[in-house]
């Protein structure tokens, strides 16, 4: 008899930590970017992505509103905005 | 059951006789078990090595008190220690000696002594003062226990090119210095 | 073929016989010749093993732990200080369910130290999840090595095994010895299956983090598993009998219990004493036994129920302590009674032999005298020597 013991990979994609923000989540503004990527590296759930200047934005189901990503970027070209807000 | 102890010190070679001699019990069909008792843990400190030998597997695993044989590596150990402690009625002692005039106990009248000097032939023949295979030889001869030939294959199993033959000589010469010390 | 060798010798050439792909261990008295001479082995190429050398015991278990996860079989041996050194690794090493193979050569624990033969360090991790065999003699110590390797490896097991030989008395002790053949080893232990690895090309993690959700099912897992380890056992020590020609019953031993009226439960090479006591006595006329347990963990209770419910006197033997307690294998005997209607008149608890103090055949002759006498509830200690007790430091 065995209980649970090992883990296929693959199990983090399956933890949606998006439901982990509270009040501010990060807005791409994509307008001085310059592409740096400094966001995609400190991003602790490695759920930022893009492919050249003002194309950068983030996975919402896994981001959990750490404000790294704002506070990093030189051209503040990201801010952090109320959760309630959409845009 | 035949019981035999022995006095050493650790560094002596106490463990390679109980093996060698363990071994040619073994070779002769007996089942013998050979076992070290270490004191200090030291070399230089007094110690012991047992065994035990018997037609069948030997069971007991306590140290031996009531020894028919002792045999007795270094005789400066006989000035702190009792090394005839237990020794049988009519027990037999094989000691490492130079010195014919030993200072012994008393012992009881079926008890024997054998003084064999063990390091003065090793030094001729090894050319170490490691006396073990020659006190073998003495005790084959005083005991009647083994014989020669098997006590030679065992330094055989144990031993190769020069070292062995080297012990070979050695047991040979112990044995004939009893031998000749019972024929008077 | 028969050879005359030391229990340590005999230990390694067995383990060549089982060829583990990694041996790592760090030398501690009086478990080092086993080592020393499988260190010896792998370098004149006579083991194709890796011989991983280490600082500590610690280091020694976590590299049998990786080994034995990327799939290989694996080897460790320690006695006394280094067994505890390892202790959380040798958890770990049962939570994983890896079937990692250890001989203790058991010793004494520290302070005082003291490097000669009791049984302290083994009882001590009794809890860790790990198969606990006690051998009584140099054979069933080798013998115990390849049983424990293929009941380790049991699909339905996959559980470490710790193989217990008592330190000097059979560690260092030289014996005739029936030393099985690689003809013999291959036919009893197939080569080892792993049910899961570590592996980059399919990658998991093994012992991930488990919530309150999850952990409680993993250890009732392990302890289930010992008692179906229980019936196992004897399947696996028959099918050793018919390769070599050596019967164990792998979990208890009835040595002329059956119409005894006094019986010494014990574990270890002081059942060889006993069994001479015992004959000795029954030759005037006692009725007297032993009942030997060779595994303290799976506790074989039901076959011990069945070998102690009708002897009037029972004494346990304990070469270890629970201090401020109970000693533990006489607890345990107790606890198999408890509710029973069926049971033994008194089961008295004896403390013998710590710390390499030697068990004479009068020392065990005292155990069926004091029977007779009195019940001793809780740790009779048997050659205590009460005038050093009188120490005084104030």
């Amino acid at each position: 008899m065995f209980g649970p013991l090992i883990s296929k990979p693959g199990s983090s994609r399956s933890n949606k930590t998006g439901s982990w923000r509270i009040e501010t989540k990060p807005k791409f503004l994509q307008k001085n970017c310059i592409a740096c990527n400094m966001c995609v590296l400190v991003c602790p759930e490695a759920c930022i992505h893009g492919e050249g200047k003002n194309t950068y934005t983030c996975d919402y189901n896994f981001c959990k509103g750490c404000g790294n990503c704002a506070e990093i970027c030189p051209k503040a070209d990201i801010v952090m905005v109320k959760e309630e807000s959409r845009e | 059951m035949k019981e035999i102890r022995i006095h050493a010190r650790a560094g002596q070679g106490a463990i390679t006789t109980a093996s060698l001699l363990g071994y040619a019990y073994f070779l002769k069909g007996m089942y013998p078990y050979a076992v070290p008792h270490f004191g200090a843990a030291r070399m230089g400190a007094p110690m012991n090595a047992f065994v035990r030998v018997d037609s069948k597997p030997v069971r007991l695993r306590s140290q031996i008190y009531e020894p028919d044989y002792v045999i007795i590596v270094d005789p400066t150990l006989m000035r702190g220690f009792n090394c005839f402690s237990g020794l049988k009625e009519n027990g037999t002692a094989i000691i490492n000696s130079k010195e014919e005039n030993l200072e012994l106990p008393k012992l009881k009248p079926g008890q024997k002594a054998f003084l064999v000097p063990a390091n003065e032939i090793a030094l001729k023949t090894i050319g170490r003062p490691l006396g073990n295979t020659a006190l073998l030889g003495g005790f084959c001869a005083a005991t009647n226990e083994l014989s020669l030939d098997v006590l030679f294959e065992a330094i055989k199993k144990r031993f190769a090119d020069k070292i062995q033959e080297v012990n070979i000589e050695a047991a040979k010469q112990g044995f004939e210095f009893i031998k000749n010390k019972i024929k008077g | 073929m028969k050879e005359f060798l030391e229990g340590s010798l005999a230990v390694a050439k067995v383990i060549q016989l089982c060829k583990p792909g990694v041996v790592s261990a760090y030398p501690i008295t009086p478990q080092t010749h086993i080592v020393e001479e499988l260190a010896q082995m792998v370098a004149d190429g006579h083991l194709n093993s890796q011989f991983v050398n280490v600082e500590s015991e610690h280091s020694a278990a976590s590299v049998v732990l990786g080994a034995s996860a990327a799939g290989v079989r694996v080897y460790t041996a320690t006695s006394s200080q280094g067994l505890f050194y390892m202790a959380e690794v040798v958890f770990n090493i049962a939570g994983l369910r890896l079937p990692v193979v250890m001989t203790v050569a058991c010793r004494a624990i520290s302070a005082p130290i003291n490097i000669w033969n009791d049984q302290q360090d083994a009882v001590s991790l009794r809890d860790s999840g790990w198969v606990q065999f006690h051998a009584e003699d140099i054979q069933e110590a080798i013998d115990l090595h390849l049983i424990a390797y293929r009941l380790a490896e049991d699909k339905s097991m996959m559980l470490p095994v710790m193989v217990c030989m008592d330190g000097f008395i059979l560690t260092h002790g030289i014996e005739s010895i029936d030393v099985p053949t690689q003809e013999q080893v291959n036919k009893f232990l197939p080569d080892y299956q792993p049910l899961y690895k570590l592996d980059p090309a399919n990658p998991l993690t093994m012992g991930p983090l488990v919530d309150p959700e999850y952990y409680m099912e993993t250890r009732y897992a392990i302890d289930q598993t010992h008692k179906e380890a229980l019936d196992l056992i004897p399947k696996i020590t028959a099918e050793f009998s018919k390769v070599f020609g050596r019967n164990y019953n792998g979990l208890i031993e009835e040595y002329l219990t059956k119409d005894a009226e006094r019986v010494i439960v014990a574990m270890g090479s002081v059942c060889g004493t006993a069994k001479e006591v015992v004959d000795e006595l029954r030759a005037k006329g006692k009725k007297v036994g032993l009942l030997k347990i060779t595994s303290y963990r799976p506790f074989p209770a039901q076959k011990i129920y069945e070998a102690l419910k009708a002897v009037p006197k029972v004494a346990v033997i304990d070469r270890a302590l629970s201090l401020g307690s109970y000693a533990p294998l006489a607890a345990e005997v107790k606890a198999v009674f408890f509710g029973k209607t069926k049971k033994p008149g008194r089961i008295s608890s004896f403390v013998v032999g710590l710390g390499g103090r030697d068990i004479t055949k009068d020392s065990i002759k005292e155990i069926f005298r004091l029977l007779t006498t009195k019940e001793s509830a809780c740790c009779e200690y048997i050659d205590l020597k009460p005038e050093l007790l009188k120490e005084n430091y104030e």
